[in-house]
């Protein structure tokens, strides 16, 4: 597979290794956030902390949207898809998130709710043409990679004159989650959370580009190296971010230059400008509420927004107390030091979206790595 | 004088599945006679009974039953029918039995097109006649509109081991080696291509096939030293692996550069973000197989049609926790594990 | 939410379509939000729509930068 197989090259990677255990400071440690959750995902599985040397550590961030959807908003998909005339249309990943009391969309489905898996929006769109008498919602979810095609259904369904397709906006912005983290007293005060450096999302940024991260290498002074989710990106992206630490430098890098330009994709921009605007606050798991880091429709396309449409209230639920997936989406705990972990919690018996989420980081360490955990207490 | 009888022939082109065909009637008797013994057709069969009566062979006897309820039912290298003579055989011998014989029954949706219905039965009795395992005797019901996806067959297969075989999930020991027999995710990609919300093109086939032939060579090459085999069909070699884990109370370590995997099969994984070692498999074995006869047991598969890309993939080791841990092509290591819930493809 | 890989457009269809083919398997994808593709060309697929068209040059560059770095290995080894 062009553009795939050469960044996996089993014997580059010996080299990049290599490289890199020559590269750090002995002396020195290196703590790097991976914002995004397609590289966690992988370098769990391929198993890249195997590669690296032990003073190199990779710090989980909350860049999967499933991860940070907070319990609240599935259980008001949950409740709109219970509606006789809904259809809800989702991808995949976020059928058996949890909602609150051990509910979630498959259990919900299995109790009779329409709800059916799409691959693409378009898919979703093409539902409603087909079933004209059926509500059809497009649970909408993602970062900035996945806002312009549920941009381009929306245009779709509009162009198709359809009244019976609406969205259900989750869509949160990258750039203000970052901002979030490093403002944190977790980061900026107590100390309790160590970042030397970002390894920034790689198809985030092929829409964005690599220019929104510059505010955050400037007013933080931490490096920002854009990488690819291959491993070999990966590696040659952590390289690259212990060269800027050893020589003392906070730069914007890019090392996925093949798919990512330094201002992004602008037709894509533009559709999402055109039919989106900025909610003032959104509620993310483990975050809280964050200012200006969530997408809702404009009033001029209110016809298309589900919670307009059906009235959806605010529900605020909360976690399970004992969940620490707050905590592990801000990197201030490990999976393995969430006490659910492996035992009530699993991927088969979620207690909260960090395990459900195939790039969530309990679900990553649990599929690919919890055999590098010290055996715990036989249950 | 004589009285002619007429019957009118099954409109096989047109004509579709009613509740008529399921209510023990005339009906019945015809789609019965003119669809599935034609089909199927063997001397049980043409006796016509309820059952059928077979000289009991010396040895031990192995008895399966499956049912299947796939969708959608035909897909690219097979169909329901097909698929279910092969499950059914495989599952025999998988306990190292000589399969011998098979029961089908048929449950169909009021609506089902008689068309499909005749071709399913033909492919089974193509199947069936291709392996030499007879379907003997099987029933037939009807269901109304809308219980029912179309048809769903279950199906009873028997055979006879041979004497001092003891294949078990449980005799996995350390040291012993992992053999696969071919490339692994081909009928789940091929099924996946069908489906409606999924569809991609691939020439990816179905692997579907009857591996009892190619367990009796591997039994006869190295038949003391194997310790269990299993066909890893839903959840994929992951799952087989995991099985075998804990029931062995054993850990395995695999390779994968060692893993067969068809590049059709890995791109189409990629783009739905599915692990091949996931994905369901319908014509392949893993064996376990002590350190001294692997050689021989792989050259014997690699001599048969259904196992010229046999390799050894891994071997067992002890493990308190029963991990089935796997090298990465990359060099680093990871878990292969169960999956979770339906499978899904991954989008994120 | 970003797993996206790279596949080749082997044809051009109506309503801002293409046909994308990795290994032998092939989806009809989206290219409403990629200007200029032309069939032979390499796209990022992300849930049914192209994302960027693949660099040719800046890959070679970044296949580049490794074997560079593992070149400073091996030399010293």
């Amino acid at each position: 597979m062009k553009y795939i197989d050469e960044y996996r090259d089993a014997k580059l990677a010996r080299s990049m290794a290599a490289a890199i255990a020559r590269a750090v400071d002995p002396a020195a440690s290196y703590y790097f956030m991976e914002f995004c959750g397609g590289h966690t995902h992988a370098i769990s599985r391929y198993g890249i902390e195997d590669l690296l040397p032990g003073n190199v550590h990779l710090v989980h961030g909350p860049g999967c949207p499933v991860c940070v959807l907070p319990v609240g908003r599935i259980d008001a998909a949950i409740r709109l898809a219970a509606r006789p005339e809904v259809t809800l249309c989702t991808y995949g990943d976020l059928m058996r998130v949890p909602g609150s009391k051990g509910t979630s969309l498959v259990s919900a489905r299995a109790a009779g709710a329409d709800i059916r898996m799409v691959y693409s929006t378009h898919d979703a769109v093409r539902i409603a043409e087909a079933e004209p008498s059926r509500q059809v919602v497009f649970f909408a979810i993602g970062f900035e990679t996945t806002t312009p095609p549920t941009a381009l259904a929306i245009r779709l369904a509009a162009q198709k004159g359809l009244d019976n397709f609406t969205i259900f906006c989750n869509h949160v912005l990258t750039p203000a989650a970052i901002q979030n983290i490093l403002e944190s007293p977790d980061v900026r005060e107590l100390g309790r959370v160590r970042i030397d450096g970002f390894i920034g999302p790689a198809h985030v940024s092929t829409v964005i580009g690599t220019d929104p991260y510059a505010f955050f290498a400037e007013e933080f002074a931490k490096p920002v190296v854009v990488a690819g989710f291959e491993p070999l990106d990966v590696l040659l992206g952590v390289l690259m971010l212990i060269r800027q630490v050893n020589d003392g430098r906070a730069e914007v890098e890019n090392e996925y230059g093949r798919a990512v330009r330094p201002d992004g994709n602008e037709r894509a921009k533009a559709e999402v400008a055109e039919f989106f605007e900025l909610r003032k606050s959104f509620e993310w798991r483990g975050l809280g509420f964050v200012p200006y880091s969530g997408l809702r429709l404009k009033e001029k396309y209110a016809a298309f927004d589900a919670e307009r449409r059906f009235g959806m209230e605010e529900i605020s639920a909360s976690d399970n107390p004992a969940c620490e997936c707050g905590a592990i989406l801000r990197g201030v705990k490990k999976p393995a030091d969430c006490k659910l972990f492996g035992t009530v919690c699993t991927p088969d018996t979620p207690m909260g979206s960090c395990m459900v989420s195939a790039e969530g980081a309990c679900a990553a360490h649990w599929t690919y790595g919890r055999f590098r955990d010290e055996v715990r207490e036989a249950s | 004088m004589s009285v002619k009888t007429y019957r009118r022939k099954l409109d096989i082109a047109n004509g579709h599945i009613d509740l008529s065909h399921g209510a023990g009637g005339r009906a019945m008797a015809q789609l019965i006679a003119d669809l599935f013994h034609t089909a199927l057709d063997n001397a049980w069969l043409r006796q016509g009974n309820d059952q059928a009566a077979f000289d009991v062979a010396g040895g031990r006897m192995v008895m399966t039953t499956d049912g299947y309820v796939i969708s959608p039912l035909f897909f690219p290298g097979g169909d329901i029918g097909s698929l279910a003579v092969h499950g059914t055989i495989n599952d025999v011998a998988m306990g190292g039995a000589k399969p011998l014989y098979l029961s089908a029954s048929f449950i169909i949706e009021e609506g089902f097109p008689l068309a499909d219905l005749k071709r399913i039965a033909e492919s089974m009795g193509a199947a069936s006649r291709a392996a030499g395992v007879p379907v003997i005797t099987g029933d037939t019901k009807v269901v109304e509109r809308g219980k029912g996806d179309g048809v769903f067959i279950s199906t009873t297969g028997i055979g006879v081991a041979p004497g001092g075989l003891d294949l078990s999930a449980e005799k996995a020991r350390p040291g012993d080696r992992v053999i696969v027999s071919g490339s692994i995710g081909d009928h789940g990609v091929a099924v996946m291509s069908r489906r409606q919300n999924l569809s991609f093109d691939t020439e990816i086939v179905s692997d579907s096939a009857p591996l009892h032939e190619l367990v009796a060579a591997m039994l006869e090459a190295g038949g003391a030293g194997l310790r269990v085999m299993r066909d890893p069909t839903r959840g994929g070699l992951a799952a087989t692996l995991n099985e075998l884990a804990q029931r062995s109370g054993v850990g395995f370590r695999l390779e994968e550069a060692m893993v067969p995997v068809k590049p059709g099969v890995a791109a189409a994984c990629e783009l739905l973000g599915l692990d091949p070692l996931n994905v369901a498999n319908e014509g392949k074995l893993v064996a376990v197989v002590a350190p001294d006869a692997a050689d021989t047991v792989l050259a014997a598969m690699r001599a048969h049609p259904l196992g010229r890309a046999a390799a050894i993939i891994g071997e067992v080791v002890a493990d308190a926790r029963r991990f089935v841990l796997m090298r990465t092509e990359f060099g680093g290591g990871r878990i292969v594990d169960w999956l979770s819930g339906e499978q899904l493809p991954r989008i994120c | 939410m970003c797993l996206a890989i790279p596949a080749q457009v082997t044809a051009l269809l109506p309503n801002d379509m293409a046909r994308v083919t990795l290994e032998g398997v092939s989806k009809d994808v989206s290219i409403a939000l990629v200007e200029g593709v032309s069939v032979g060309d390499y796209v990022v697929i992300h849930v049914g729509f192209a994302l960027s068209k693949i660099d040719a040059e800046e890959a070679q560059q970044t296949l580049a930068l490794l074997a560079e770095a593992a070149a400073l290995v091996a030399a010293d080894l």
